[in-house]
């Protein structure tokens, strides 16, 4: 990924800031210009805000077929997790047993390296989630 | 507005064509549809192609022109129009070509769909393909396309109970059709302990509940209803089609175990064809994993929500089952070159409708439906077929 396509996103990536409607107050991540909910009225109300890193796992998959850059890293565990706000992501899960993941089980956000551009190229940071506590 | 007919179809054989181009296949359907339709260059008013990455499979944009030129038709200057739209490419191509014939401004269009996905690596085919998800929210962070499937499985399981060999299931039936399908790319039987014991792709998804990647070509003939009389007497209908989109990342859509694309696609499609699912003895639908196969079925309403897993095992959607679903072998053993999918699947239920299936006929089908999806369920398209009276 071109530099800085990833440096635009780095705000949400790094510091998981997402978005609130100002009308019906519906959470977003990564923030959005308008609400899925209200549409045109949310135009120019959506505040920023910074999710508390917690959640709980919705489901998950143990990756064994991986793109290039993750190959040194398989199998690897990704989860859609949906924070204490209300709205989902897909992250990597960490520190945590394949075998141990299970659906409902509550994470937390890290911040890790996501990966780099070829062999001496910018890293990539943002959040990953392991088990909470 | 006009009705529209299918009145020749065209198919290249599926599969790893390491002695055939691009152009090779897709002037190959076309050809072969055209031959079919028995209609003449002069009478070809646009040519629409569904291709998903030509620019990142063999760094060729600007296929329509190319496809066009390649069959023959570069003198007759016609529009030609290339649509995107992850792997439901060509059943929006044949949406939109339905559309210029409905509203009068043309009477014959072609229909192509192409996919040539083995001059690249398997590792990059696969990223290409997950670049219909969301690159920026989901693939960056390691989701891979077989992983957001698999996601999607896992949960089914979690809600219904669904298990692998469910699944498997899928697989099973389709290699089985597959292996009554000449241009099939996998024309062999399966067992389920294959399948189960697969390596695994991305858990629960083994490399058998998977579809191939494939290069092909399809292609169809349209025609209004009014003419269609001169060049066939066994005209099939396009008497609905639907098609909606969703939240482009599988976390934000409202239930990760029903493409709300789908179902609203069917809907459209159902309401505009005046019947129900009851009323389909034959569809091909979007298997590129074997947990879409059982969705589709769910959220096209063929079977109850969270029965997809233990109807395909009972048997109700085999051949000459309840509904016959995949009867081709689907994405899964026909073979999934992606642009050519919806196209391919359309060839396949005009074929079914006119009784020249072959081995793999069924029975008595009067009406046919297929059902594409693009990315992971962001795009959903359903076309409803009637054989004419």
């Amino acid at each position: 990924m071109a530099i800085p396509r990833f440096w635009r996103e780095i705000q949400s990536r790094y510091n998981l800031i997402g978005s609130k409607c100002g009308s019906c107050g519906k959470v977003d991540f990564p923030a959005r210009a308008v609400c899925p909910d209200c549409g045109r009225k949310s135009v120019g109300k959506m505040q920023r805000l910074k999710l508390n890193g917690k959640g709980s796992v919705v489901t998950y998959t143990v990756i064994h077929d991986a793109p290039a850059q993750f190959e040194m890293m398989k199998p690897y565990v990704m989860a859609i997790v949906e924070m204490d706000e209300g709205v989902r992501l897909t992250s990597q899960l960490l520190d945590v047993h394949p075998d141990d993941v299970k659906i409902g089980m509550r994470v937390q956000a890290t911040f890790r390296k996501l990966g780099q551009e070829g062999e001496a190229g910018v890293i990539h940071y943002g959040y990953k989630f392991r088990p909470a506590g | 507005m006009r009705e529209v007919a299918v009145i020749g179809v065209g198919q290249t054989e599926f599969g790893e064509l390491w002695d055939r181009s691009f152009r090779d296949l897709g002037i190959e359907a076309g050809l072969k549809a055209i031959q079919d339709a028995n209609v003449r260059s002069e009478d070809i008013d646009a040519v629409y192609i569904g291709n998903m990455s030509a620019g990142k499979f063999i760094d060729q944009e600007h296929v329509s022109a190319l496809v066009a030129d390649y069959a023959g038709l570069a003198d007759m200057h016609l529009p030609t129009v290339r649509i995107e739209g992850g792997g439901a490419c060509g059943a929006i191509a044949l949406l939109q070509a339905r559309l210029a014939i409905m509203s009068g401004l043309h009477d014959i269009v072609i229909v192509g769909g192409a996919e040539k996905m083995t001059d690249v690596g398997d590792v990059q085919a696969a990223e290409i393909l997950s670049s219909t998800a969301d690159q920026e929210w989901e693939s960056v962070f390691g989701a891979t396309f077989a992983g957001l499937y698999a996601m999607m499985a896992r949960r089914h399981m979690h809600e219904y109970g669904t298990t692998r060999e469910h699944m498997a299931s899928v697989a099973v039936k389709n290699h089985k059709n597959g292996a009554l399908n000449p241009e099939a790319q996998f024309q062999k039987e399966i067992t389920m302990d294959t399948v189960l014991n697969s390596p695994w792709v991305a858990e629960p998804l083994g490399l058998f509940d998977c579809a191939p990647l494939s290069d092909g070509a399809a292609a169809l003939v349209l025609c209004s209803m009014e003419k269609a009389r001169k060049f066939t007497d066994a005209p099939i209908r396009i008497a609905g089609s639907g098609q909606a989109s969703d939240f482009l990342a599988v976390h934000d859509r409202r239930d990760l175990t029903t493409m709300d694309a789908t179902v609203v696609a069917g809907k459209r499609a159902f309401a505009e064809a005046k019947c129900e699912p009851k009323d389909v003895q034959v569809a091909e639908v979007h298997d590129n994993f074997t947990i879409t196969e059982i969705l589709a079925i769910e959220d096209l309403r063929f079977v109850e929500k969270g029965k997809g897993g233990p109807a395909t095992m009972d048997g109700w959607t085999a051949l000459n089952g309840k509904i016959s679903v995949n009867p081709s072998g689907g994405l899964k053993a026909r073979g999934q070159p992606v642009g050519a999918t919806g196209v391919a699947q359309a060839v396949e239920i005009v074929r079914q409708l006119r009784g020249q299936a072959g081995k793999r006929q069924v029975v008595g089908a009067t009406r046919g439906l297929t059902h594409t999806l693009g990315g992971t369920g962001a795009t959903a398209v359903v076309h409803l077929f009637e054989r004419g009276s």
